[in-house]
């Protein structure tokens, strides 16, 4: 009985919460400020797109879903790139003095960086506005993943490699069979901030570059002035981005519970 | 020539030093194939560091290291380590951290022969039952078992155990002393045990070597142990040979100590097990 309350209360405060602030957004909207859409209106507005999530109309009038979908794939490319590139970056420096001292520095110069930044040099280096994106979204969402594998790298315990040298593991299977284990759930904390990293460039991205997205809708519906439609896109990035966070805190939690 | 020299293992004037701090002084030990030999010393004497220089761990400053005559170079998996902390790793199960050394040293070894191998080393301690679960869902005895067996199956000439049993209960600690007892006796391995329990020494090695109180510690005049085996724990009680030699290791630790004055109280407490009362 009282685990069934609890649970009651578990989804029952947070709907509250939300409550409270759609309230205030619907007197706020109704009483100072004029040019904020009421959440009655946003929704008429918006229904269309939320209903039918993953229709196309047009290259830029398409479903909410599908918007995210785009941006979701140009974000995974990103994200990719920057672990691949970010993962034994981040190994070397937590492997070797020398690397440290010599890159550190470097990395804490780069690191922040705005992705606004970023994507004109994209822009240059690549003369297309798709992989200037994917080039941005790598750029800053790499840091977090170099500098916790670096951590993790530098507390594997003595003991373990203790253990190795004694059984003579060669190079490539301490790295593989004791380091990298021994490091693994300190990399997927950084994977997770990366992650929010590359979903927070997406939008900026795709502002500058106008590619289909959800942040190019957004963008998009500013310029024709359909303002629920802002909404619509913050929204829908939130929770995006709220549930891609808590995906991979379940992957993390999972790591840290088997070491 | 390999075969030159009669001892398994030797330190030959050994000086080591942790930064600004002498830890060993010319540290001499000879070590005969089969032998089981004990090193009890105090806490924070050096022992971790006399054992990290027979495992090749570290270097010695100066004087010699040798394994069979020849200069130790490198730990190697022909002298097996038993670990103060087990130092299993987490993510594998008690199966796997067996394993893995199993891999490593008999690489020739077919699927099922490693398997084969493994499983036997686990159930020589007991640990069949437990084979799947990871180290944290094993108790501390059990986790020890786990770190014993991963030594042992990769059959090293030597095993080389650093307090392996200080972090256990009484009662842990007294049913793994009569298996490396055991394991001793009939693996007719080379063995140098690391404590700074007296009594256990006594239980289980041939020959007593204490090491004086830190720093600059040094070992000194070995006593052998010449009661039968298999050796009954309740039966040593009563025995005069093992309260003499239990006196005079206890008597020249304490000297070494008491020459540093640090609390003697403690000591002697640390120094006598909860196993009998002190007898003057």
């Amino acid at each position: 009985m009282e685990r069934f309350q609890s649970r009651i209360a578990a989804v029952a405060w947070p709907l509250i919460g939300a409550g409270v602030v759609v309230l205030l957004w619907a007197f706020a909207s109704a009483t100072f400020v004029q040019n904020l859409p009421s959440p009655a209106k946003t929704w008429e507005v918006s229904k269309l797109y939320v209903l039918e999530p993953f229709e196309k109309r047009g290259e830029l009038d398409q479903g909410i879903l599908r918007f995210t979908w785009y941006s979701l794939e140009r974000v995974m490319q990103g994200y990719v790139i920057a672990l691949v590139v970010g993962a034994p970056l981040g190994f070397m420096l937590g492997m070797s003095k020398l690397f440290t001292s010599s890159f550190d520095p470097i990395i804490q110069v780069l690191r922040p960086v705005s992705p606004l930044a970023w994507l004109p040099l994209g822009l240059v280096l690549f003369q297309k506005p798709e992989p200037a994106g994917i080039f941005t979204i790598a750029m800053c969402s790499m840091w977090p993943t170099v500098l916790n594998t670096a951590l993790g790298v530098r507390s594997v315990p003595q003991d373990y490699l203790n253990v190795a040298r004694v059984l003579k593991l060669s190079r490539m299977k301490t790295l593989f069979r004791v380091m990298l284990p021994s490091a693994l759930p300190y990399m997927f904390t950084g994977f997770r901030l990366s992650l929010g990293i590359a979903w927070l460039v997406i939008v900026a991205a795709e502002m500058l570059t106008g590619a289909p997205g959800v942040g190019g809708f957004l963008w998009q519906e500013y310029n024709s002035l359909i303002y629920e439609h802002i909404i619509l896109c913050i929204l829908t990035i939130g929770i995006v981005g709220f549930a891609l966070d808590r995906l991979m805190g379940v992957v993390e939690r999972r790591l840290r519970s088997a070491t | 020539m390999s075969d030159a020299s009669p001892f398994m293992l030797e330190l030959e004037n050994v000086s080591k030093s942790h930064g600004t701090t002498a830890v060993l002084s010319q540290v001499s030990l000879k070590v005969e194939p089969g032998e089981f030999v004990a090193i009890v010393g105090f806490s924070g004497a050096g022992k971790t560091t006399l054992m990290s220089l027979l495992t090749g761990l570290e270097r010695p400053d100066t004087g010699r290291a040798l394994f069979k005559g020849e200069p130790v170079t490198g730990p190697g998996p022909e002298r097996g380590v038993v670990f103060q902390n087990y130092s299993l790793l987490p993510w594998l199960t008690a199966y796997g951290n067996v394993l893995l050394a199993v891999e490593q040293v008999f690489p020739s070894f077919s699927a099922e022969k490693k398997q084969e191998h493994t499983e036997r080393y686990l159930a020589m301690v007991g640990l069949s039952p437990a084979r799947d679960k990871r180290p944290a869902e094993l108790s501390g005895g059990m986790r020890q078992r786990v770190a014993v067996a991963r030594a042992l199956a990769a059959e090293p000439e030597v095993l080389l155990m650093d307090e392996p049993l200080s972090a256990l209960d009484a009662l842990t600690r007294a049913t793994l002393q009569d298996e490396i007892e055991r394991i001793g006796r009939t693996a007719g391995k080379t063995i140098v045990l690391v404590t700074n329990d007296v009594d256990e020494a006594i239980l289980l090695a041939d020959r007593i070597v204490p090491l004086s109180a830190g720093p600059e510690a040094t070992l000194g005049p070995s006593t052998t142990v010449e009661i039968a085996r298999p050796r009954d724990r309740r039966a040593l009680n009563h025995d005069a040979h093992f309260r003499e030699i239990r006196r005079s290791v206890t008597e020249y630790l304490l000297s070494t100590k008491s020459a540093r004055k640090k609390d003697m109280g403690r000591s002697r407490e640390a120094l006598a097990g909860p196993m009998l009362e002190v007898s003057t």
